[in-house]
């Protein structure tokens, strides 16, 4: 556990290098949530109060939640471990006495900690005093929002690390990543609520483990999931935080298996 | 109990044949250089000690342990190098990947620090913990390198290429280091690199492999008299000297005019450079003595043509 927590604090420490980066992307989140939020507001008004039990406050929590969670959930996803499969340091990995999906996402919770802070926290900041935002409506949903974003953080990580284990088999995986972003772009609920989806596009998003990585938090987050339904939403999510973790634990076998680390 | 047992171990890529029925066994203690030209199956034998590609045949066994089954097992009891690459955390200072390192393998703090506090005066690398791993020299990063790899205090060191790069003065300190951490703890090398300095410093033993095969097991000195290999004492000489024809154990390579520098060739089993300059300054006024050592591709190439393969 003590050498988890390290790895986390290496992961924050290594991402809180790079601190014009974080500047750059909570402006840039910042800017798309003012958009984003002005749009769906409009769209709102011309439909009537509510759309899909959204109304005003809840469409803005949405929408600056999003905004606030885009870096701290890795949507478009890493390269780190494709590269280190491509270059051969990897084996450098396996030389450790440690399972490399458990350090990875050790790392990638660092990375989402101080994404939090440095990103999430100033956009979530700004939405509030820009927008009438709906804050959480309880207690419950705040602890429980926390640990869905925590599991939304993990399913995002878990499902990327399988992308980038395909380096193993595939020569070049760039096309199964961006494949993997405009899919899971669309399907996690960034765009557009899930909600608001026509019947057939909700079902399909519904069975993938996409809003797992943001709609899911958001609604709790945003107050329009409550009471028993909070429940079935973080189930949900631990499903497939549980699933895709176990298959990259299984994809990682068999990769190890199939290396081919000539030279050097 | 071996420390490294290989019988008959064969690693196939897709079209060639890395590692040919190779069989060597290693013992506790042991310090071995392993030797041979670029893609003659070096690395790829290390990283089936190691547990990181599987043998395509054959039985291989590290520590007693089956690597690909028992890699972290063998993780634990293991410290690897890759001279070209780096197990360290590029964007942290220094510091923190010995923190990290020691936590992966579960030492305790007190004796984890202890451990980092013994190998960065050693190494001498105090300066630079705060530095970030990526602003480091080469020549400072590979000690940090090998550093890493003994925090755990492993039982078996295995460096590939540790000194790739380095100047004269980093090898130095960096062989030093490594006689004297085997002095005190009796850590078993296994050692691949291309410079014949690090095998004659380091090395008791010497494996040389060419095509995936073990082509000779044995001393070094031992490895030069097969092939032949002589090493070369070239001497500057303060006044012209006739040439040095009678100089035990050695036979005149060639002579610059008037004698002013001479080379004697001999054989390391015969004579030793310290002899031949006692009994030459005996004589005459030596100047400067340089020593060509035989080159390790070269007395490869000679194996392979003595044993009738190119």
């Amino acid at each position: 556990m003590k050498t988890f927590w390290l790895l986390v604090r290496a992961g924050f420490r290594r991402h809180s290098a790079y601190r014009l980066a974080l500047l750059a992307g909570m402006t840039t989140n910042s800017v798309f949530g003012v958009i984003r939020a002005s749009i769906l507001l409009a769209a709102l008004a011309s439909a009537g109060t509510s759309i899909g039990g959204y109304d005003a406050p809840t469409t803005v929590a949405f929408v600056w939640w999003g905004q606030a969670l885009l870096g701290t959930v890795n949507l478009w996803g890493f390269a780190e471990v494709k590269d280190r499969v491509r270059t051969g340091d990897i084996a450098i990995d396996f030389l450790r006495p440690i399972n490399p999906q458990f350090a990875y996402l050790a790392g990638d919770l660092g990375r989402a900690g101080i994404n939090l802070i440095g990103r999430g926290a100033p956009a979530i900041l700004l939405g509030t005093l820009l927008f009438d935002l709906a804050w959480p409506p309880s207690t419950t949903s705040w602890v429980v929002g926390a640990a869905s974003v925590l599991l939304a953080v993990v399913v995002a990580f878990a499902g990327n690390f399988v992308i980038n284990l395909l380096a193993f088999w595939l020569v070049e995986i760039r096309g199964i990543q961006l494949l993997w972003m405009i899919t899971g772009g669309l399907l996690c609920g960034l765009y557009l609520p899930v909600p608001w989806f026509p019947d057939w596009l909700r079902t399909i998003a519904q069975w993938s483990p996409f809003p797992s990585m943001l709609q899911n938090p958001i609604d709790i987050l945003a107050g329009r999931v409550v009471g028993t339904d909070i429940a079935s939403a973080v189930a949900v999510q631990l499903f497939w935080a549980v699933a895709l973790l176990v298959l990259g634990q299984l994809v990682l076998r068999a990769g190890r298996r199939h290396l081919e680390v000539q030279g050097g | 109990m071996s420390i490294i047992v290989t019988r008959d171990l064969v690693r196939d890529f897709k079209k060639t044949r890395a590692v040919d029925r190779m069989t060597f066994s290693v013992e506790p203690g042991e310090s071995v250089g392993y030797i041979g030209a670029n893609g003659a199956g070096k690395s790829t034998t290390i990283k089936m000690l190691t547990g990181i590609l599987k043998p395509t045949a054959g039985h291989v066994r590290t520590c007693g342990l089956d690597p690909m089954r028992q890699r972290i097992e063998v993780a634990r009891r293991v410290g690897v190098v890759f001279g070209q690459r780096s197990q360290l955390w590029w964007d942290l200072p220094l510091r923190e990947s010995f923190t990290i390192l020691g936590a992966i393998h579960r030492l305790d703090e007190a004796a984890a620090r202890a451990r980092t506090d013994i190998l960065v005066e050693q190494l001498e690398m105090g300066p630079q913990l705060r530095t970030p791993v990526r602003s480091l020299s080469l020549g400072q990063r590979m000690r940090a390198e090998i550093a890493a790899a003994l925090i755990h205090s492993p039982e078996l060191l295995i460096l590939d290429e540790p000194t790739i790069g380095l100047d004269v003065l980093s090898k130095q300190r960096l062989r030093e280091f490594l006689v004297a951490e085997r002095r005190e703890r009796g850590t078993t090398l296994l050692l691949t690199t291309h410079d014949m300095g690090d095998i004659e410093r380091l090395c008791e033993r010497v494996l040389v492999v060419d095509h995936g095969r073990l082509a000779f097991d044995g001393t070094l000195p031992g490895l030069a008299g097969t092939v032949g290999a002589q090493r070369i004492v070239v001497l500057d000489l303060a006044a012209p000297t006739p040439d040095l024809v009678d100089v035990p154990g050695t036979s005149l390579v060639d002579s610059e005019p008037d004698g002013l520098r001479q080379r004697l060739a001999f054989d390391a089993e015969v004579t030793t450079a310290a002899a031949v300059l006692a009994h030459v300054s005996a004589r005459h006024e030596v100047r400067d003595l340089a020593i060509e050592e035989p080159d390790i591709e070269d007395v490869v190439r000679r194996i392979y043509a003595a044993s009738g393969r190119s």
